[in-house]
């Protein structure tokens, strides 16, 4: 019966979300001390009666903190189901209206007369930035992680630390600020230098005006998610258990194929889990890229051209000028948003679920 | 490990030599540096392709491939690459500071500028394009009211949803509601500022306001309510679940009941992680700037008053700002985001230090 907290508490690692540690179905440590509550004799028959439990009454507190803990519970559902619902209800009347092909039309008109708007080049814009942030920031990220964890001495490394924990709490707006007033200059320098040598590469081609680009829109966001995915891979990367590491070493292995045969892989679906939530962060990031990206409609895959758009970007933009229908055509873009997020957490949750009990098992 | 080393194997038991491997001198490393930088700066210059970022960035190229290849050849393929990779480590390491550091720097120097009582004792009624004084008090006002009015409403739900999960929460239902609350953590913030907009602005609100959808702090409120529900349930959970077993059997044991257990025993013993927990959702819920900016309106006059009317909130006063066409907006803008970004370093510094001083160690 004790061994129940321990095992838990052991694997725990709080309120990261990194390494979730229910190796127990929800509730099982209370199962077991559950039993000497619910396993009564109603009418205490016993010698001298004193053992005598109260009867299990059918409207009790006990009954009453039950149901509210329960409606609490149902509430997170009800939510998510109600977000899709409201979305839903909203977005159909301006889809209806719009007389463009919503997937494909590049454009966004939806308060003329007939309006027209198209999905393709935001959700284009969207996951390119997303994916190009986190090409550019993981790596990174992951280098600070092991060297806060394994090469920095431990005082140097839980300070560091802390002061990435505390940068991973800097608002969104503050980097969108800074990259629109300082970072502009720099990237564009880069740009005409990258155009000017490497033209010959589709993506930095183009001829200006440089600036408002997705090369800068991305770096913002990379600067933005690499505090967060750094904190959490090395809170990961600080978990290896040291018989592990110790391990490698005494079979002689450097200090880089310790890394590698065991910090690494026991920490990949920490590392999983953090790039996920990083993805998160960066596909649904509004303000810092509304600040910084130039806000075109068109599929492109030019990194260094002012241009590019993103979904929740183009809402933060238009939507103090949309009317009813054009209030309709940004939440149908926000429920292709929820619907791309969703899926991604989804597959990310189902990853690391599954991968949990294998690496557990296997610890 | 004999002095041979080079400046970043300061640890000695990480790599036992063996006895007779024969190891690069320890002016290597810095010589094959130097090497490396001049003959970058040779090439740069030489072709005149660019400037002095150049020369770095392909020094340090330079410099890894000569390294690897010193190493490869004295000391074998392994240590080679090891040293390789750490300095790949090191150098990410320098890579990210720079940028972090120039927003730090930035957000500091520029947001001094502005900081002064006007700023926090007057807000941007009648403030014109010209007129260099304004401020963000009504912003302060309304990023607290809605952070406050937030948590009120986060605080209860959370927690109870964390008990039913932890504590009573049964086979797939709680399965489901565990998984959709990881779900939800990840549902962009523009998306809750939609779902507020469409919910209650548009639908619930013209039933108060005679029929005319209505911006206000309240609806704000809601947006960053669904924004922390989740975070607050998960680091509610992991608190609950490390409170040890033997407590909960001592009071069952006392003749306790379960719902009083919980209440009396486990969530006192579990309440600094939870505080922690509940400090860092509100630090995030105050940065927001999206759904504030659907739902909220974001008027320039000080609005006490969340259920009515417009309001603003210190981020999307700095983002309002950002995009006006003053010569004294950027400044208003940045020290508006030094005292947002100094309001969620507080928060956020005071619940680690309470974090330090749970019992309830991981």
């Amino acid at each position: 019966m004790g061994e129940t907290p321990h095992r838990s508490a052991d694997a725990g690692t709080g309120g990261t979300r990194v390494t979730q540690s229910h190796e127990w179905p929800a509730g099982a440590s209370a199962r077991v001390a559950e039993a000497p509550v619910s396993t009564r004799s109603p009418g205490g028959t016993g010698l001298g009666g004193g053992g005598a439990l109260p009867r299990n009454r059918k409207f009790g507190a006990e009954r009453a903190f039950r149901g509210l803990t329960m409606a609490a519970g149902t509430t997170v559902l009800v939510i998510i189901v109600a977000i899709a619902a409201f979305l839903i209800a909203k977005a159909i009347p301006a889809l209806r209206a719009n007389t463009a092909s919503f997937w494909t039309f590049e454009g966004w008109f939806p308060n003329d007369n007939p309006p027209t708007f198209g999905i393709g080049a935001l959700a284009f814009g969207t996951v390119l930035t997303a994916a190009l942030a986190l090409l550019m920031a993981v790596p990174v990220a992951m280098g600070i992680a092991l060297f806060l964890s394994h090469y920095a001495p431990r005082r140097l490394g839980n300070a560091l630390g802390f002061l990435i924990d505390l940068l991973a709490a800097v608002p969104s707006v503050v980097f969108g600020l800074w990259g629109r007033d300082y970072l502009i200059g720099p990237v564009s320098d880069l740009s005409v230098w990258l155009n000017k040598y490497f033209s010959w590469i589709p993506i930095f081609g183009g001829d200006g005006p440089y600036g408002n680009s997705i090369l800068l829109g991305s770096l913002v966001l990379a600067i933005m998610i690499l505090p967060i995915v750094t904190s959490l891979t090395r809170e990961v990367f600080l978990q290896t258990p040291t018989a592990n590491e110790e391990a490698a070493i005494a079979l002689g292995a450097t200090r880089w194929e310790m890394l590698r045969t065991a910090v690494l892989p026991y920490g990949r679906p920490g590392i999983i889990a953090a790039v996920m939530l990083g993805l998160g962060r960066a596909l649904g990031e509004t303000i810092a890229l509304a600040l910084t990206l130039g806000s075109t409609y068109a599929i492109s895959f030019n990194v260094l051209e002012s241009g590019g758009n993103t979904i929740a970007a183009n809402i933060a933009n238009r939507f103090a000028e949309a009317n009813d229908t054009g209030r309709g055509a940004l939440i149908a873009s926000g429920l292709v948003l929820f619907a791309i997020t969703l899926i991604v957490n989804i597959i990310a949750r189902a990853i690391i679920y599954r991968r949990r009990e294998f690496t557990e098992s296997a610890a | 490990m004999t002095p041979t080393v080079t400046s970043h194997r300061t640890r000695p038991p990480a790599q036992p030599a063996s006895l007779r491997a024969r190891r690069l001198p320890w002016y290597a490393a810095p010589a094959i540096a130097v090497a490396a930088l001049a003959l970058s700066v040779v090439i740069v210059y030489g072709t005149g392709i660019g400037g002095p970022v150049l020369v770095i960035v392909l020094g340090a190229v330079l410099y890894l491939v000569g390294l690897f290849a010193a190493a490869n050849a004295v000391e074998g393929r392994r240590s080679a690459r090891n040293r390789t990779w750490s300095a790949l480590i090191h150098s990410a390491f320098v890579l990210a500071v720079l940028p972090l550091a120039s927003v730090v720097w930035t957000l500091v120097s520029k947001g001094t500028e502005r900081l002064d009582g006007d700023f926090f004792n007057t807000s941007m009624n009648n403030i014109g394009a010209r007129d260099p004084n304004g401020g963000a008090y009504h912003a302060i006002v309304g990023t607290l009211e809605q952070v406050g009015i937030a948590t009120l409403i986060t605080v209860p739900l959370g927690i109870l949803c964390a008990i039913y999960i932890v504590e009573y929460g049964r086979g797939k239902f709680a399965f489901a509601i565990r998984f959709f609350v990881d779900v939800m953590t990840g549902i962009p913030s523009i998306v809750t500022g939609l779902f507020v907009l469409a919910f209650w602005v548009l639908i619930v609100s013209p039933w108060f306001n005679d029929g005319r959808p209505s911006f206000s702090g309240f609806a704000a409120a809601l947006a960053l309510a669904v924004l922390m529900l989740p975070t607050i349930v998960r680091s509610t959970e992991e608190m609950l679940r490390l409170v040890p077993a033997p407590l909960r059997e001592g009071a069952y044991a006392l003749g306790v009941p379960k719902w009083k257990t919980i209440l009396r025993v486990v969530l006192p013993t579990a309440l600094p992680g939870i505080v922690t927990g509940v400090m860092l959702a509100i630090a995030r819920a105050a940065g927001e700037t999206a759904p504030v900016l659907l739902v909220a309106g974001g008027g320039a006059a000080i609005n006490f008053n969340p259920f009515e009317n417009n309001q603003s909130s210190l981020a999307l006063f700095v983002y309002q700002q950002a995009g006006e066409a003053s010569k004294y907006s950027p400044a208003r803008a940045w020290t508006a985001a030094l005292t947002l970004v100094a309001l969620v370093l507080i928060l956020t510094i005071a619940a680690k230090l309470l974090a330090r001083r749970n019992r309830l160690s991981r």
